[in-house]
């Protein structure tokens, strides 16, 4: 029944082997080249969160001993955790990098968006990072997305080609075969590009681990006063929580991950390093968005709308 | 070992990479076969396979049904377009897995080109009770143009055949066959049952006759990648890496990603189109210093001789590639607009875009029957066909039958940067049988 194969090869066997650590790692840094000789101006989006951290690392491996031949864009929605801002901070200075920021709380101030009645300003954030593309003229964005993360990012491209609106046209979505990326776009579109494509969540984590990346401390198990908002542990802060009849409680928790203070909740854990996290991971019967948004629990509809609603 | 959510040990061994494919339609089970995959290996978790009961139940199923866990297709279709691959992530103990989950009907050609052009195995699979037809050769033919290394026969519905050993036997060895005919090399066949679980993940109970791994046994065993060792050594630049600082005033080192072989310090390298000939004097894996490195690792590598190299030139070393702008290859057609003699192109291979020609249309391949019908005025949407173009650059081109990196190469519309045609230098297959039939009128089978 079986033709063997003539030259049977084990690369576990032979010394060259790669990890998938390795040949994930191997891949990034070749889509970080490949932006680096195409384009004239990319910029790597960076939140402090730890997809973000992730490439910023592989950004730095894949140049060095040179910097990093690109800027920083942070979208910056106001409701940020003092220490991912710290991080964010000490990164910028620790590498010599450039950081632009597009403030949503700008935007609020000069009357160009308006304070959404759930306080909530996810939605508001992209206008900001359109504004700051365009203006700074960036044509290469990276983006820190997975395509591990969703059913619709499952058939995201490396290169994904956006028009003059920021927008995403499926039929303009190009074939990528092999790895030769197709980065040509018009003058006024650009280019958003995920080096994480192929990782997914326990990837990422192992990665931090194996590198020894530093990340913001609220990543690990901490005490944290925290408040129960559609099933999620939300931290007290000034944009707008809790409410009367949200009592404060001391948890020990920690991220699972970073985003909108208003909207990212804290996961009970007693992960407190980087090995009790991966333990904790990869024995999760939650994603990450099932875990850290429960307002997206499954509604009836809610697979069939997003298939609706979700081509990015 | 526990069980945890990927699967894997809990210290996060260090595994390898797998990447394949799958090709087959609905009516095969393949979203069947693939949510059981990702369900048996426990890659889907409680939030996802929760939506997944859901949405069964709402349809009227008692059982969840495993294909709706990649079904993402139906808006797709009310929009009349075509995503066309989407990607699955998991994990086992032994090996990490990304999946190419090419739909099938539609486009499917183009689809299946664009999954199996980074899988190093195919999974193709057939109804036990239809055996090989016409759509299994068309993707077999695919696997084998694509020189896709393992090709994985899973015969499925077993159950709707009694799991009877001499259907499956009788299937296996006609595909085994057709595919040896086309110089696929390694061929296994399963006999599944991707409803009932047989063989997917766990032995099959009621197939005692079957001596075999289950698919997620070959899966997880199957040789990945080839011998860096037994290939020459091709290394595309990507970009010149010179940090003009005082700790690293002279450094000029050439990033990239080794495409095939092994480069050591001290190798003898010779630098194309250009001709120049150095040696490696150092290289970099990704900031520390290294003796060795080898495909398909991303390093920079800095050269003993002062050599004028820039993106888009080949650090080569073992037989050489002749540079040349006259290049004969393969195509399959990927875009609605179609490709004419006379066209302006870009091409881009490897790190290196230049502009090109197209010559010639050589012949159109049937898929299918795999003769070739010349007269060929232009290539439709995927069409597989034989072009000639001239470039106005030389390329260093290997045969895509030695080299599935530095042998391919797309074409894209200068016009607006539309990816038109996928491209592998060389013939399409081993045997290919000829006539000089007219080219047939429009067919319809592709819709």
């Amino acid at each position: 029944m079986t033709v063997t194969t003539q030259r049977l090869f084990r690369a576990e066997d032979t010394p060259f082997a790669l990890s998938h650590l390795d040949a994930l790692e191997a891949e990034s840094v070749h889509i970080f080249r490949e932006v680096a000789g195409e384009f004239e101006r990319p910029v790597i989006l960076f939140s402090g969160g730890k997809d973000s951290i992730v490439m910023l690392h592989l950004a730095l491996k894949a140049f060095a001993p040179a910097p990093v031949p690109f800027a920083l864009l942070h979208v910056d929605t106001g409701h940020n955790f003092p220490e991912v801002l710290a991080y964010r901070d000490r990164a910028v200075a620790k590498h010599n990098l450039r950081l632009h920021v597009a403030a949503v709380q700008d935007y609020i101030d000069r009357g160009v968006l308006r304070e959404r009645p759930d306080g909530l300003r996810n939605p508001l954030q992209t206008v900001p990072l359109l504004d700051g593309i365009e203006s700074n003229k960036f044509d290469a964005v990276f983006g820190g997305g997975r395509r591990d993360e969703e059913k619709a990012r499952a058939k995201e491209r490396v290169f994904s080609l956006r028009d003059e609106f920021g927008a995403w046209d499926p039929r303009r979505q190009r074939p990528e075969l092999w790895s030769l990326y197709n980065g040509r776009h018009a003058v006024g579109e650009h280019v958003r590009v995920f080096p994480l494509s192929n990782w997914t969540e326990l990837d990422v984590w192992q990665y931090i681990e194996r590198e020894g990346i530093e990340l913001p401390e609220i990543y690990y198990a901490h005490h944290r006063e925290v408040f129960k908002r559609d099933g999620m542990w939300l931290t007290a802060g000034e944009w707008g929580g809790p409410k009367e009849n949200e009592p404060v409680e001391t948890r020990l928790v920690r991220y699972r991950t970073v985003g909108d203070m208003s909207c990212t909740g804290a996961v009970d854990s007693d992960a407190d390093t980087i090995e009790a996290v991966i333990t904790e991971i990869a024995a999760s019967r939650l994603t990450e968005r099932g875990a850290t948004r429960a307002d997206d629990k499954m509604s009836e509809a809610a697979m069939e709308d997003r298939k609706r609603e979700g081509y990015f | 070992m526990s069980t945890t959510q990927a699967g894997m040990t809990q210290t996060g061994t260090a595994t390898s990479l797998l990447r394949f494919a799958t090709a087959g339609s609905v009516d095969d089970g393949k979203s069947t076969l693939v949510g059981r995959l990702l369900h048996d290996s426990k890659s889907v978790l409680a939030d996802q396979l929760e939506a997944v009961e859901h949405a069964s139940r709402r349809r009227g199923q008692e059982a969840p049904d495993l294909a709706l866990l990649t079904d993402g297709l139906r808006a797709e279709r009310e929009q009349g377009i075509t995503i066309d691959v989407a990607y699955r992530y998991f994990a086992t103990a032994r090996r990490r897995f990304i999946l190419a989950d090419t739909p099938g009907h539609v486009q499917y050609t183009r689809n299946m080109v664009t999954g199996a052009s980074t899988a190093e195995l195919a999974v193709v699979l057939v109804d036990a009770r239809n055996g090989v037809v016409e759509q299994t050769r068309r993707h077999a033919a695919v696997a084998a143009l694509l020189r896709v290394p393992h090709v994985v026969l899973a015969v499925n519905k077993m159950d709707l055949v009694g799991y009877a050993e001499p259907v499956f036997a009788a299937i296996a060895e006609e595909f085994t066959a057709y595919a040896a005919s086309l110089g696929v090399k390694d061929v296994v066949a399963v006999p599944i049952s991707a409803l009932a679980g047989d063989n997917v993940v766990e032995p099959s109970a009621a197939m005692d006759w079957y001596g075999g791994p289950t698919l997620l046994e070959h899966l997880e065993t199957v040789p990945v990648g080839t011998d860096p060792s037994a290939e020459p050594a091709r290394f595309p630049v990507q970009y010149v890496i010179r940090p003009q600082s005082e700790e690293f005033h002279d450094y000029r080192g050439y990033a990239g990603q080794l495409a095939s072989g092994v480069l050591r310090v001290g190798d003898a390298v010779t630098v194309l189109p250009s001709g120049h000939t150095t040696t490696v004097a150092a290289i970099d894996a990704l900031g520390e210093s290294t003796e060795l490195a080898w495909a398909p690792q991303s390093v920079t590598v800095r050269l003993a001789d002062d050599i004028d190299i820039s993106r888009g030139d080949l650090i080569a070393a073992g037989p050489l590639p002749v540079p040349t702008k006259d290049v004969r290859a393969t195509v399959c057609h990927l875009n609605e607009r179609p490709l004419h003699v006379g066209a302006k192109v870009l091409l881009k291979h490897t790190t290196r875009t230049v502009r090109a020609l197209v010559k010639e249309i050589s012949y159109r391949i049937d898929i299918d029957s795999l003769e070739q019908r010349s007269g060929a005025e232009g290539l439709s949407v995927n069409d597989i066909g034989h072009v000639v173009l001239r470039t106005a650059e030389p390329l260093a081109l290997d045969d895509y039958t030695d080299n599935r990196r530095t042998g391919s190469f797309i074409l894209i519309d200068p016009s607006d940067g539309t990816t038109l045609t996928a491209g592998m230098a060389g013939e399409a297959f081993d045997t290919v049988s000829t006539n000089g039939a007219p080219d047939a009128p429009e067919e319809e089978d592709w819709v």
